[in-house]
């Protein structure tokens, strides 16, 4: 019978293999193996884009690609969970890391108006990035800091009592960083 | 459901005492006693969502309403369906459906033929209470097949269903969450940059329009009506199974002489039937077998005819694309003959053909636009592809009944078919009717067996043993690619030597394709009973014909004595084989 040669001329996993190992990196594809040694691999999907991101700041569709390829789960699943939790980033985040807190005590102290600030001053919504890839902002439910009222953080430093018009100059403050 | 277990629960439904098996759910109890209760997500053959809350039903003693669709029965229950209470709950939920929907039904493709239309009226619903805010993410009409529209999406999640259990492909998911949440491929990409085998099973099973295909009707009525056009239609094997249920006629009803005069009053210069190309497929496709048989191309064949199934191969299985058999489907044979046979025959320039097929898929259209089915300046052989319910439309909107109209015949040359032709359009069909033809081909006797009831059924996977001469041949049917994949699984392990296996993509091969009717009203889409009818009818028109085999064809014979040569020839392989390709995104099985 001569079906072997043709039938794995055929077939272009090996590529995809290949690709999608080279996306990911040799580290999270052990991962990714151990997983699927494993009684139900697909269970680890989150655990392991956890990784990714740790690994690339960021979910993009190579890397989904790559994990679906890898860990054989369709890849609607895995984007659909990706897009599904809120810690599960699907764009490069920027430079600084903005965290407005919108927390119920930071809400009454104004901290709306200061995001609202924020939003109108980088010209994004909450979730984005600005397009020169400085700045990435989110909202987040009480960072524990109440008596700081209206609390934000920027890549971990904590800025206290902040109101609508120390946006401006706190973000040039960043921009000088940023340009350093 | 505990299937081993017999015991018996009782309760009460609406004052009616009943006992059915432990694990009976609400609804299932229910529709026993003749009780429809309304739903919307809930689909029989799918898995359980209980997500859109429309099946609610009061239950003594419980504080809150539960969902009858997937609440299971218990000891001495006591069900309400209908109370002031349920009902304006039900009301409340399908206005609050219809508040996040657009308010366009008049000028809607399944305006009539809505099941969120049809809930919306049944509970009551005279008046739009709620205003809030709307999403309206945009259209993607990228595919030439099937289209998504979101906006129209009640996010029941059935196609997500479908196309992960019935059809194993996995290309919908629910993303992001709560208001924004959408129904769409991977990365939220473009249907023809998703894994999309274009089956179009999730138009079928959408209660709305949020999935259709893309509609080819204005391209037909402009060459209807260009004077410069010698327009030529064929018709699939199943079309005329199904065509009459848009008319009113009961389901398995065969319609094929009415079909053809309805296609005369629409303008057609010519009516061809695609059962010839089905013929002359069968005729190659033996030929290329007995040609495997003896050593030349791997075993087993893999029949080629049904382009969802094409798709899904290049996507899923390209280690396994030498075993599709080369030639073309019957639609693509008969559209190139169109074009060079019989422009020949008539002294037509080609170019002013305009080939248009009515199939009962929407797959169909993509296989028309690929670059392999083109005449060598880049022209498609097959212009349009018109899906059954487009027909139908097509039909309905040009004033014609087509239930009153006088029975018409098709034309020659390419019209004449025999019942083997016929049978294609239902899983097993393409099976048998090889059979029938390799048989003859491999024994070289007069006598040989038609019928091959071994192959026949709606079920989704059957396999058996065929003698072939003095062989014993090992068949396998599939149809839903699910079904398929356990087969194709089996090929790739080598746990299993088949000679020939036929491949259908959708559930009951092309009677129920993505392009047919939506079911008559009372009955579920994907239904085994609705697709039994259409099968008798197409064995019904095969059984009737005194001509049942497809190389007894006299017109397939004269087409390779004028102008063929022999079955495999050099001008046959150029004109009526083809190739396929692995295609990326490579899909998950």
């Amino acid at each position: 019978m001569n079906t072997e040669p043709s039938v794995q001329s055929m077939d272009n996993w090996p590529e995809v293999e290949a690709t999608a190992r080279q996306v990911l990196g040799q580290k999270i594809c052990q991962h990714i193996e151990q997983a699927r040694q494993l009684k139900r691999p697909e269970s680890h999907l989150i655990a392991i884009l956890h990784k990714v991101q740790a690994e690339f700041g960021y979910l993009a569709p190579a890397h989904l690609d790559a994990v679906a390829q890898l860990l054989q789960v369709p890849v609607a699943t895995v984007s659909g969970v990706a897009s599904f939790y809120h810690y599960f980033r699907l764009h490069p985040r920027g430079k600084f890391m903005i965290n407005i807190c919108l927390g119920t005590a930071c809400y009454v102290k104004g901290a709306d108006r200061v995001a609202q600030k924020l939003m109108d001053e980088l010209g994004i919504q909450l979730g984005e990035t600005t397009k020169d890839g400085l700045f990435s902002l989110e909202g987040c439910r009480c960072l524990g800091m109440c008596g700081l009222a209206p609390v934000l953080t920027v890549d971990g430093d904590v800025r206290a009592e902040v109101t609508p018009d120390r946006v401006a100059s706190l973000l040039e403050e960043y921009v000088r960083k940023g340009k350093a | 459901m505990s299937a081993k277990t017999t015991k018996k629960v009782r309760l009460k439904i609406d004052g009616t005492e009943i006992a059915v098996p432990e694990g009976t759910t609400i609804m299932a109890a229910a529709e026993q006693l003749g009780v429809w209760i309304p739903r919307l997500c809930y689909h029989p053959d799918l898995s359980l969502a209980g997500s859109c809350r429309v099946c609610i039903v009061e239950v003594a003693g419980m504080d809150h309403f539960l969902a009858a669709c997937s609440m299971p029965v218990w000891e001495g229950m006591e069900v309400r369906t209908n109370s002031p209470e349920i009902r304006q709950a039900r009301r409340d939920i399908v206005e609050l459906l219809l508040d996040n929907h657009p308010q366009d039904c008049q000028i809607c493709e399944r305006d009539g033929n809505c099941e969120l239309q049809n809930l919306a009226y049944s509970l009551g619903v005279r008046e739009r209470l709620f205003a809030g805010e709307r999403k309206q993410p945009a259209i993607d009409d990228s595919s030439v097949s099937v289209v998504r529209n979101p906006e129209k999406c009640v996010l029941c999640g059935r196609c997500v269903r479908v196309c992960a259990e019935i059809q194993g492909v996995h290309n919908l998911s629910q993303h992001g969450r709560g208001f924004r949440t959408v129904v769409a491929p991977a990365h939220f990409a473009k249907m023809d940059e998703s894994v999309c085998i274009q089956c179009g099973q999730c138009i079928i099973v959408c209660p709305t329009a949020a999935f259709l295909e893309k509609s080819s009707t204005d391209l037909v009525w402009q060459a209807l009506s260009d004077r410069s056009k010698h327009v030529v239609v064929q018709t699939a094997p199943s079309i005329r199974a199904a065509i009459g249920e848009g008319f009113g006629m009961p389901p398995g009803t065969p319609a094929t002489g009415k079909m053809i005069t309805a296609l005369r009053l629409l303008g057609f210069d010519a009516v061809f039937d695609t059962d010839f190309g089905a013929d002359l497929t069968i005729v190659e496709e033996a030929h290329e077998f007995l040609l495997r048989l003896d050593g030349h191309g791997p075993l087993p064949m893999i029949t080629s005819c049904s382009p969802g199934w094409i798709n899904f191969l290049e996507k899923f299985y390209p280690a396994l694309i030498p075993h599709a058999s080369t030639c073309k489907s019957p639609m693509s044979m008969l559209s190139t003959l169109a074009k060079t046979y019989y422009a020949q025959q008539k002294g037509l320039d080609p170019k002013d053909i305009y080939m248009v097929a009515v199939m009962p898929c929407v797959a169909k259209k993509f296989e028309a636009r690929r670059p392999e089915h083109r005449m060598p300046d880049g022209t498609p052989y097959t212009d349009a592809v018109l899906t059954t319910r487009e027909l139908i439309w097509m039909i309905k909107s040009y004033g014609i009944n087509l239930a009153l109209l006088p029975d018409g015949q098709f034309d020659a040359p390419l019209g004449l078919a025999s019942g083997a032709g016929d049978i294609f359009g239902t899983t097993g069909g393409v099976m048998e009717a090889t059979l029938r033809a390799a048989t003859r081909l491999a024994t070289g006797k007069g006598v040989e067996r038609i019928d091959f009831t071994e192959v026949r059924g709606v079920e989704g996977l059957r396999e058996t043993y065929v003698a072939l001469g003095e062989k014993s041949i090992h068949v396998a049917i599939a149809n839903g690619l699910t079904n398929a994949k356990t087969l194709l699984d089996k090929i790739v392990k080598g746990e299993e030597k088949y000679h020939i296996v036929e491949v259908m993509a959708c559930p009951g091969g092309c009677i129920g394709g993505g392009g047919q009717p939506y079911p008559p009203p009372g009955v579920k889409v994907l239904d085994p009973d609705l697709l039994r009818q259409r099968a008798k009818a197409l064995y019904a028109i095969d059984a009737s014909k005194t001509l049942r085999k497809s190389y007894e064809n006299p017109a397939i014979e004269e087409l390779y004595v004028s102008f063929l040569g022999m079955p495999g020839s050099p001008l046959a392989h150029e004109l009526l084989h083809t190739s396929y390709r692995p295609r990326l995104p490579r899909g998950i099985r």
